[in-house]
């Protein structure tokens, strides 16, 4: 529970900051971005922008250089408290939230999926090498994957769409789906999401693999000398029990803790490799958001890819008692 | 000051280099070479491309790689071996400068962040007290920050005419928490070591502990720091420049990668401009990373790879 408490304390002062020097940047540079893109859209004209002027007010009535500093300070860090990120500048009228709220699904669920095969496929290779002594042709295929996790996962990206969706045209070269294809809950759906989301999901596989291998394969070489394994093969348990139940068992659980360190280089990976795949997360949100100048939608979509983040570590602490039964039992103080 | 550094073997810093003929000192740099071929590949793969970008301006004229000096996206030819882009650019000459212009915001903001990052490391971990713990405590708040977020937030705001150097300065103001908390530990340790107590008894005073004795054997481990952190700050910078937040007017490499997916070159074939810019990238990040697994079995020669 400490740790829980201590995740949240720590999140909070990260949004804090983050929100903070959104605040002050402006400030220093004597000039404010924002109000400079309203009175700039609003000189474009046309209908979209109908009721800029009533936002250009309602904002300077809000921030506006008539209060105190420390007001606006205030307001604004309550704002982002409530998660009020405000309206769009580029779709006015439409709020931030509900547009970056659109496009979340599509992230955690192409990161999500992606980080559990990397995860699963990347602790069995990392402990099966060890497994398999050396000279094995496995053995070879780890190092491979660790010089893989040295290249950002949108470079890989990059080269699998020129070769798959280009030369080989097996797969779509970007986007959720096709265009104008209707989304039901249904099997063409599932088809058609699961075929746009292959290549983006295997450039991070492909790059992740190697992390957890790594750390997957220094746990093994230290659960190998352990006394149980021995005990484990005098009982003359079979291979498969003594692989599944006593050595990755054991390993495992470190490896939650090497996701939790690799997390957010994780999810800052998948925002580049979304923007390479225009797949419709809040990667490519962002992306299209610093092209038009939205400065209330690029920090909606940092604001939000922070709590997100700050969740799924909250939900690995909570995970971590299951895999480590010393902690579940409070036997062990971690 | 080799006289200075009797301890070499307890840190682990390698025999080679604090004493003997430059010869012999040579020689057993190849032998160590030879034992460590993660440094040895990095160094190689390093030096080529340190070569593209010293030795390619003798062969093309570097002003070609500003938009509007060749004709646009042709393949590669005699004439324009790498090709040219949409905006009139050589390619060849933007792998030049694009190259240095890359390790250089690298360079920039690996060098600020490791001097602070050591700075703030020996203050938290030589005075201790509550020094260590104010320094601690903001260095753990900030190594909770996800680094590419808060730089995405800070270029957004200042995005007027972002050029190298002030992204460099920018990444730089998140590269010191990693050296911070490394080097902070390393200190935590040496102090505690016989030859620290040892000139702390001859009367040496904090800074001469620090410079005279400490510093020297922190050597491997400060160049294994500085590795990473402009292995990092590249990949931060790269990553601004791909989300749309880099120097507009400057061809680094993540720039051209940047015009090259805004124009779609590789749905229109043009795939030389592309992948130009993305294999050098590729060959640099590798280099760094050969470099650094080295570095850390040079800085840390215990240290067991397990199972190689």
């Amino acid at each position: 529970m400490v740790r829980i408490f201590k995740r949240l304390c720590l999140m909070i002062v990260v949004v804090w900051l983050a929100a903070t020097v959104n605040f002050i940047l402006p400030h220093l540079t004597e000039r404010n971005p924002i109000e400079e893109r309203l009175a700039q859209a609003m000189g474009e004209g046309g209908g979209s922008t109908a009721g800029m002027e009533e936002m250009v007010k309602q904002y300077r009535q809000k921030f506006g250089v008539d209060q105190p500093l420390w007001r606006q300070y205030l307001t604004m860090l309550s704002d982002s408290a409530r998660l009020d990120l405000g309206v769009s500048i580029s779709h006015y009228p439409d709020r931030v939230a509900s547009h970056v709220l659109q496009a979340l699904p599509w992230s955690i669920g192409l990161l999500g999926t992606a980080t559990l095969i990397s995860f699963a496929i990347g602790t069995t290779l990392g402990a099966l090498t060890v497994w398999l002594r050396a000279g094995h042709w496995l053995g070879r295929v780890v190092p491979l994957l660790m010089i893989l996790s040295a290249i950002p996962f949108y470079m890989v990206g990059l080269i699998l769409i020129y070769v798959f969706a280009l030369i080989l045209q097996w797969f779509p070269s970007g986007g959720g789906m096709g265009v104008g294809f209707v989304a039901g809950l249904n099997w063409p759906s599932a088809v058609e999401i699961g075929r746009h989301a292959f290549l983006p999901a295997m450039s991070i596989v492909l790059a992740a693999t190697g992390i957890w291998a790594l750390s997957m394969r220094g746990m093994m070489v230290t659960v190998q000398g352990e006394d149980y394994m021995n005990f484990g093969r005098a009982r003359g348990l079979k291979d498969g029990r003594l692989f599944w139940r006593y050595a990755v068992r054991n390993g495992i659980t470190p490896q939650v803790t090497t996701l939790v360190l690799s997390l957010s280089h994780v999810v800052t990976g998948a925002v580049l490799v979304e923007r390479v795949f225009s797949y419709p997360g809040v990667g490519t949100l962002l992306y299209n958001s610093v092209l038009l100048v939205d400065y209330f939608m690029i920090f909606g979509c940092v604001l939000v890819l922070i709590i997100t983040l700050g969740i799924s570590l909250m939900l690995l602490d909570l995970l971590y008692p299951l895999l480590d039964p010393r902690i579940r039992t409070g036997a062990g103080d971690a | 000051m080799p006289d200075h550094s009797p301890s070499s073997s307890t840190l682990g810093a390698p025999p080679a280099g604090t004493w003997g003929s430059a010869s012999r000192q040579r020689r057993t740099i190849t032998l160590y070479l030879r034992r460590n071929p993660s440094l040895l590949i990095g160094l190689f793969l390093l030096g080529v491309l340190a070569a593209i970008a010293i030795g390619g301006r003798l062969v093309v004229d570097i002003s070609m790689a500003d938009p509007l000096s060749a004709p646009a996206v042709r393949a590669p030819s005699w004439d324009y071996p790498l090709g040219t882009d949409k905006q009139g650019r050589n390619l060849f000459a933007v792998l030049v400068v694009g190259t240095w212009l890359t390790c250089k915001v690298g360079l920039i903001s690996g060098v600020l962040g490791v001097l602070t990052g050591t700075i703030l490391g020996f203050v938290a971990g030589y005075f201790g007290r509550w020094w260590d713990a104010v320094i601690s405590l903001v260095v753990d708040v900030f190594l909770a920050v996800p680094p590419l977020l808060i730089l995405i937030v800070i270029s957004a705001n200042l995005e007027t005419t972002m050029t190298t150097t002030t992204m460099a300065l920018i990444i730089a103001s998140l590269a010191w928490r990693e050296p911070a908390r490394r080097i902070r530990s390393q200190v935590l340790i040496m102090r505690e070591m016989a030859y620290v107590n040892t000139a702390r008894l001859n009367g040496t005073g904090s800074l001469g502990i620090i410079f005279r004795e400490m510093m020297p054997n922190l050597i491997p481990y400060l160049m294994a720091s500085l590795v990473l952190a402009t292995s990092a700050a590249m990949l931060s910078s790269v990553g601004l420049e791909a989300l749309g937040l880099g120097p507009q007017n400057e061809p680094t490499l993540g720039m051209t990668i940047y015009w090259a997916m805004h124009y779609s070159a590789l749905l229109q074939g043009y795939w030389w401009w592309m992948m130009t810019p993305l294999l050098v990238l590729i060959l640099l990040f590798l280099g760094l990373y050969l470099v650094t697994v080295g570095l850390d079995e040079l800085a840390n020669p215990r240290l067991k790879r397990g199972g190689v």
